[in-house]
């Protein structure tokens, strides 16, 4: 593992971390951006040795030398620091530069889904508090999170990428829409023996909706009427059948009157 | 069984290795179950698989062990391998969803063989392999989840060489209707995507429109008797559910 000697080796810590096996999703991020204090508010109280591991990370001698059995620990914050700021700098312009290069390699995989036909994948952590999942992947052209397919990726942080990278990441590179609008809309239906099986039967479709997309002009508006909240004529609906159906479900109605 | 003449006009040759247990064997292969000899022997199960393939009783012959291979040319051996392969897949799909085939995918579906979801709400469903067609080489073997209803490319590139009509477009509805208490239940959950907390409002849009169609669906279904809450097939609503659901089902 990575020391203080790095001056010697030419080797920053960070580009040591960034090399370690299992860490190809991180970037390096660039030691300005540490070293500039304001992008670091707030990450004293979630860090234990938080000065040690600055310096650590930064390659800095320490002010005074680090004893032999916290060194462990020192080294463990210095991962979960680099990795909390690896999460801020990768919203802003250089980090976003530097992900969109990974991104165009494809260094994060591609979805597995088949329709969605290779598109490149995006690291997403469902939580900003580290300790929480581990790093999850998002497909831009399916809007679906996946877990990385190997293990190796398993002990990553989510919250070392963050919440809203993704969703920034497909806001500034508009060329991502382009890249979706070219794959395949197709949806997969089971067939046995070219047969369609039928909804209402018990082993009828019940998931399309997830992948459906508004192609007709009656969808689209639909889509429209959908700005703030599902429209509520589908509230007369659930009316409608109410008659027929047990109780449970005459409760849920009142609750979606009541609102 | 005939296995055991098999294995003994076979002891003197170098194969003491049946040739469907090689086939099972070699990497790659993982996907494949054994098919009984019998259903491989039975003319009646090779019906129009003459065109597709050439010389089909001397590959039988070489599948079921009957053939000495060491005495043919290289060249013949290699055709003739080939073409084992390729009846053997072909059988393969066929026999796959009779009651002794699904019984043995069924083992396989249990121990994960074909892998799992990756989509996280799938929550590492196990998967069912699937041809997108029934003729041989149109496209390699695909995986099926039956929780979410779509279709993913295997994780391995060893398996992504495999032809989908080794496996057929009916077998995982086959096998589910076979054993329908694994039909899973279907999670409503969803992710959207945020920008320091505020979901993206075109996606939230579409997000929304989504379940509205569920709800159609639902709808629609419930019209019809049918029960979708938390039963095979149905919906999986959890109490902690995001906003979507709260507003809609309160139970």
């Amino acid at each position: 593992m990575s020391d203080n000697n790095s001056s010697e080796e030419l080797e920053t810590w960070i580009s040591n971390f960034c090399g370690l096996y299992g860490h190809d999703y991180f970037v390096e991020v660039a030691p300005e951006f540490i070293e500039d204090d304001f992008n670091l508010t707030g990450l004293s109280s979630i860090v234990p040795f938080y000065r040690e591991a600055l310096d650590m990370i930064l390659d800095f001698e320490p002010d005074k030398p680090i004893s032999v059995s916290d060194l462990p620990l020192v080294q463990h914050s210095a991962e979960l620091l680099y990795g909390l700021i690896h999460s801020r700098f990768i919203l802003t312009k250089q980090g976003l530069q530097q992900m969109v290069d990974k991104y165009d390699k494809k260094q994060f995989g591609v979805c597995p889904r088949v329709y969605c036909e290779s598109m490149p994948f995006l690291p997403i952590g469902r939580h900003d508090q580290p300790g929480v999942e581990t790093v999850r992947l998002y497909c831009p052209s399916c809007f679906d999170l996946y877990l990385p397919n190997s293990s190796r990726y398993l002990n990553i942080d989510g919250a070392f990428f963050g919440t809203t990278f993704p969703g920034l990441f497909i806001k500034i590179f508009s060329e991502i829409d382009q890249q979706i609008k070219l794959r395949n809309k197709k949806q997969y239906e089971l067939k046995i023996f070219g047969f369609k099986i039928n909804e209402e039967s018990q082993f009828g479709s019940r998931m399309k909706w997830l992948r459906k997309l508004p192609k007709t002009e009656k969808e689209f508006e639909e889509l429209n009427n959908c700005q703030y909240e599902i429209p509520l004529d589908d509230e007369e609906d659930i009316e409608d059948e109410d008659e027929n159906i047990d109780d449970d479900q005459e409760e849920d109605d009142d609750d979606v009157e009541m609102k | 069984m005939s296995k055991e003449e098999e294995y003994t006009s076979d002891s003197g040759s170098d194969f003491t290795e049946f040739w469907i247990d090689w086939f099972l064997g070699t990497k790659g292969n993982e996907y494949f179950v054994d098919i009984d000899v019998e259903y491989i022997t039975d003319k009646f199960n090779l019906t129009g698989l003459y065109q597709e393939v050439e010389k089909i009783p001397q590959v039988i012959d070489v599948i079921t062990d009957g053939l000495k291979i060491e005495e043919l040319t290289d060249e013949e051996r290699e055709i003739l391998e080939f073409n084992a392969r390729l009846l053997y897949g072909l059988i393969h799909s066929r026999y796959i969803i009779t009651a002794r085939g699904l019984t043995k995918m069924l083992e396989k579906y249990k121990n994960a063989d074909f892998g799992y979801c990756s989509r996280v709400f799938c929550q590492l469903q196990h998967l069912l392999p699937v041809g997108l067609s029934d003729t041989t080489g149109v496209s390699a073997v695909k995986l099926y989840c039956p929780k979410c209803e779509d279709l993913y490319n295997p994780k391995s590139s060893r398996h992504s060489l495999i032809d989908g009509a080794f496996f057929g477009t009916s077998f995982p509805g086959m096998f589910l209707q076979a054993f329908p208490h694994l039909v899973p239940q279907h999670s409503t959950e969803r992710y959207v995507p945020k920008i320091f907390g505020f979901n993206l409002h075109d996606y939230s849009k579409i997000a929304r429109w989504q379940e509205l169609q569920r709800i159609k669906l639902e709808t629609s279904l419930i019209n019809k008797g049918i029960n979708t809450r938390n039963v095979p097939n149905g919906f999986k609503i959890n109490n902690e559910e995001n906003e979507i659901d709260d507003e809609i089902d309160g139970n």
